[in-house]
């Protein structure tokens, strides 16, 4: 009996104790992370609202753009980063039966210089120290400090990176001829792509650090941007690529169905870590200094992007589908109805899914070369991003919360719970609605972004986005009692929902399928393949940026 | 295990299956019609600003 | 079945992008339409002593054409309240003196990134007369809502 509970222990652990406390420990302190960043930035984007509707003036220590700073660092990077990582190393341990002891200690290394790098660059902005937005395009100039917290930040990604590496191959050197779990795979396909997302970043902060202090006298402006947008849309598909793991593993189990073919999943997984990189081109089309060739050039390499989103579509209606009739579902949409909708755990990614559809049809819009010149830096964009990473990405992630919360603290899904969620889903997505409804439309009429509250001196043509801008107050209030709800939910299912086991729900394939072909391991071959697709992209340019460089620019600071 | 009856029923409702993923046609279709919808409108604004 | 599904949506909606790439292909280097993409450069921290920016301004260079030379800085734009006649096709020619600026027209397809060390061109006809607000796009500091201007078209 002694024997064979060890046997079962060594050979799946989950099985009879669950997860691993030390590691759900890992994954709670990065959501715990999460949340509170969630809590802080939404105030925050209430705020905006408020003060961009005209409806609050800030007061006199507190300016629009420190608090748009904070804003978009706070929930871009750090809630993002933050619940990625706690999820990802979840999965990492469920798929591969426990993190090594060696890789927990990557994770806490990590986390421990995020802190410090979050906190470094927070205390600057609300210096107003910091003003310089998420962006921090040169040559806007914020304190040395902030970029030093940056590189923390940076440094804490690269020992989560570190940590999953290490783990994989340990986990394939194990198996040998065998695929890693789907899990593992998305695992690894995102800390890829966070690992090369962040070079291009970390060397114009490099740059950026000693000009902030003076030791050196300019800056390439032009080449800083692009290093900027290199990570800038990266970061945007590591999201992307986190939020389809949920779409393509858990919620077919969810629904009660199987998950749609490995091999198409992996696929899909190699077009985007391979063609992501110099999608961060589209945000440059009206730039000066990049010839109309390299900017066609990368309107498709942007397009390219759309591709494995297109396969997704297809296969995420095919499990719908598939399971749908399979309970029972007739007529030729009648199996929509048969999907779980009163299932928070279902509910949420859905809404996500169907919110892509417009998120990324904006997005081929964006990237339409002279179309750009129509939305560029109007409020467009702005919904653009609410919609995408605001729903889509987003409720992805707080759907995930009501099981993996529940499984990490050994607690339950209530009935109860579960009905806020399908509450909280709803206010977020009327919310959404209206604000990047608007935004998007007012947009269209030219209506600037990143900036404060402004009647441009009763012009007619700014009047008329007075009433949008209205708007974006409401759903910015939806929002935030939106964010209120997830927050106490996450920390009620955390701390106080009543003890007991919750599911994985991973999918499993269907019964015909065919196993993933070893070539998808080949991780070696899709990094080259990686890099030969950014140098394809960026050596033209960056060459061209610098070898014509003008003189550059000194520090300046205009706040 | 499953008994044969069992597989070939969920054979069976496999090749239903098949038969209709018209749906999913139906669907994708759908996405397709917003992106040109999208498209098209901001092309149209795009050249009456011309 | 389920596979020659997915093939006729991959090549119907791969086609879709393709159709796009077309149209803005023919524009861009048929028509001379592509985005606003200069490639001059200047010294950004000589600019007024530099030609053309050494003298800003609104120029006639042709039979209803104008060139306007201007310059962008925190927050605001020189020359500013332009004038022109209607059905005058005006070429802005923009650099920046400090930080990285935006160059919209709200109602036009005036738009574009005007960045220190850069020389940006845009070109409009301006048809309907009336006033155009234009306005700075980018962040570029504290006073960032206040930098705009107009362009009187009559």
């Amino acid at each position: 009996m002694e024997q064979s509970l060890k046997e079962t222990i060594r050979q799946d652990p989950k099985k009879i104790l669950g997860v691993n406390p030390l590691d759900a420990k890992v994954s709670l302190s990065y959501l715990t992370v999460a949340f509170v960043s969630l809590l802080i930035g939404g105030i925050l984007g209430l705020v905006q609202g408020l003060e961009r509707a005209g409806l609050i003036d800030l007061p006199s220590w507190l300016n629009y753009y420190q608090v748009l700073t904070a804003h978009g660092l706070l929930l871009l990077l750090v809630f993002t980063a933050t619940f990625s990582i706690g999820y990802l190393y979840a999965n990492l341990s469920h798929a591969l039966g426990g993190l090594l002891p060696k890789v927990r200690k990557f994770a806490w290394v990590g986390f421990v210089l995020m802190i410090i790098g979050v906190a470094m660059a927070v205390t600057m902005i609300v210096l107003n120290e910091a003003s310089v937005l998420y962006t921090f395009y040169p040559p806007l100039a914020a304190h040395p400090i902030f970029y030093i917290g940056l590189v923390f930040v940076v440094l804490g990604i690269w020992a989560c990176c570190a940590g999953v590496f290490i783990n994989y191959r340990h986990w394939r050197k194990n198996h040998p001829g065998q695929v890693t779990p789907l899990l593992a795979y998305f695992t690894m396909a995102v800390f890829v792509l966070w690992f090369f997302a962040t070079i291009g970043v970390t060397i114009e902060v490099f740059t950026l650090i000693p000009w902030s202090m003076g030791l050196v006298e300019t800056t390439n402006v032009m080449v800083g941007r692009t290093l900027f947008w290199w990570f800038g849309h990266t970061l945007v598909n590591i999201w992307y690529l986190v939020a389809i793991s949920a779409w393509y593993v858990f919620v077919p189990k969810i629904i009660g169905g199987r998950h749609f073919s490995d091999k198409l999943i992996r696929l899909v997984v190699i077009l985007v870590v391979v063609l992501n990189i110099p999608g961060g081109f589209h945000h440059q089309i009206i730039d000066p200094a990049i010839s109309q060739s390299i900017k066609f050039l990368h309107v498709f390499m942007s397009l390219s992007i759309a591709v494995p989103s297109l396969m997704t579509a297809f296969a995420m209606f095919a499990v719908f589908e598939r399971t749908g009739r399979k309970l029972g579902g007739k007529g030729l949409l009648g199996w929509l109805k048969k999907l779980p909708w009163g299932d928070v755990r279902f509910l949420a990614p859905m809404i996500a899914m169907i919110s892509f559809i417009f998120g990324g049809a904006g997005g081929i819009v964006n990237t339409s070369n002279q179309l750009n010149q129509v939305i560029h830096n109007t409020m467009w964009v702005v919904g653009h991003f609410h919609i995408t990473v605001g729903v889509s990405v987003v409720l992805t992630f707080f759907g995930i919360c009501y099981w993996l919360i529940p499984y990490l603290a050994k607690r339950k899904l209530t009935p109860k719970m579960n009905k806020l969620g399908i509450i909280q889903t709803v206010i977020w997505t009327v919310g959404m609605i209206i604000m990047s409804g608007s935004m998007h439309i007012v947009g269209l009429l030219g209506d600037p972004r990143r900036t404060s509250d402004t009647t441009y001196g009763g012009h007619e043509a700014a009047a008329g986005w007075i009433p949008f801008e209205m708007l974006f107050a409401v759903g910015a209030t939806l929002l935030l009692i939106g964010v209120i709800i997830q927050v106490y939910a996450v920390f009620n299912m955390m701390f106080f929902a009543p003890k007991g086991l919750t599911e994985y729900p991973v999918a499993e394939p269907e019964d015909d399928a065919t196993p993933a072909p070893m070539w998808t391991e080949r991780w070696g071959l899709w990094i080259v393949l990686l890099l030969a697709v950014v140098a394809m992209a960026y050596v033209v340019p960056i060459v061209d940026m610098i070898l014509n460089a003008p003189p550059g620019s000194p520090p300046i600071r205009t706040w | 295990m499953k008994t044969t009856e069992a597989i070939k029923s969920e054979k069976q409702l496999n090749n239903d299956d098949e038969k209709s993923l018209r749906g999913t046609l139906v669907s994708v279709g759908f996405v397709a019609a917003v992106i040109v919808v999208m498209w098209v409108a901001v092309f149209w604004i795009y050249m009456e600003r011309v | 079945m389920q596979h020659r599904l997915e093939e006729m949506w991959m090549i119907v909606s791969v086609g879709i992008l393709v159709v796009f790439m077309i149209i803005i292909g023919y524009q861009t280097f048929a028509m001379g339409m592509g985005p606003p993409s200069h490639s001059e450069t200047i010294d950004p921290q000589k600019v007024e002593e530099t030609a053309p920016f050494d003298e800003p301004g609104v120029f006639e260079t042709g039979e209803n054409k104008y060139e306007v030379v201007m310059i962008l800085q925190s927050f605001g734009f020189t020359p500013s309240n332009i004038e022109v006649p209607v059905g005058a096709e005006v070429e802005f020619v923009m650099t920046s003196k400090d930080v990285t600026h935006g160059f919209q027209v709200p109602g036009t397809n005036i738009n574009a990134m005007v960045m220190p060390g850069h020389i940006q061109k845009i070109s409009h006809t301006f048809d309907e007369p009336g006033n155009y607000l234009v306005i700075c796009n980018e962040y570029c500091g504290i006073g960032h809502q206040a930098m705009s201007t107009t362009i009187t078209v009559k």
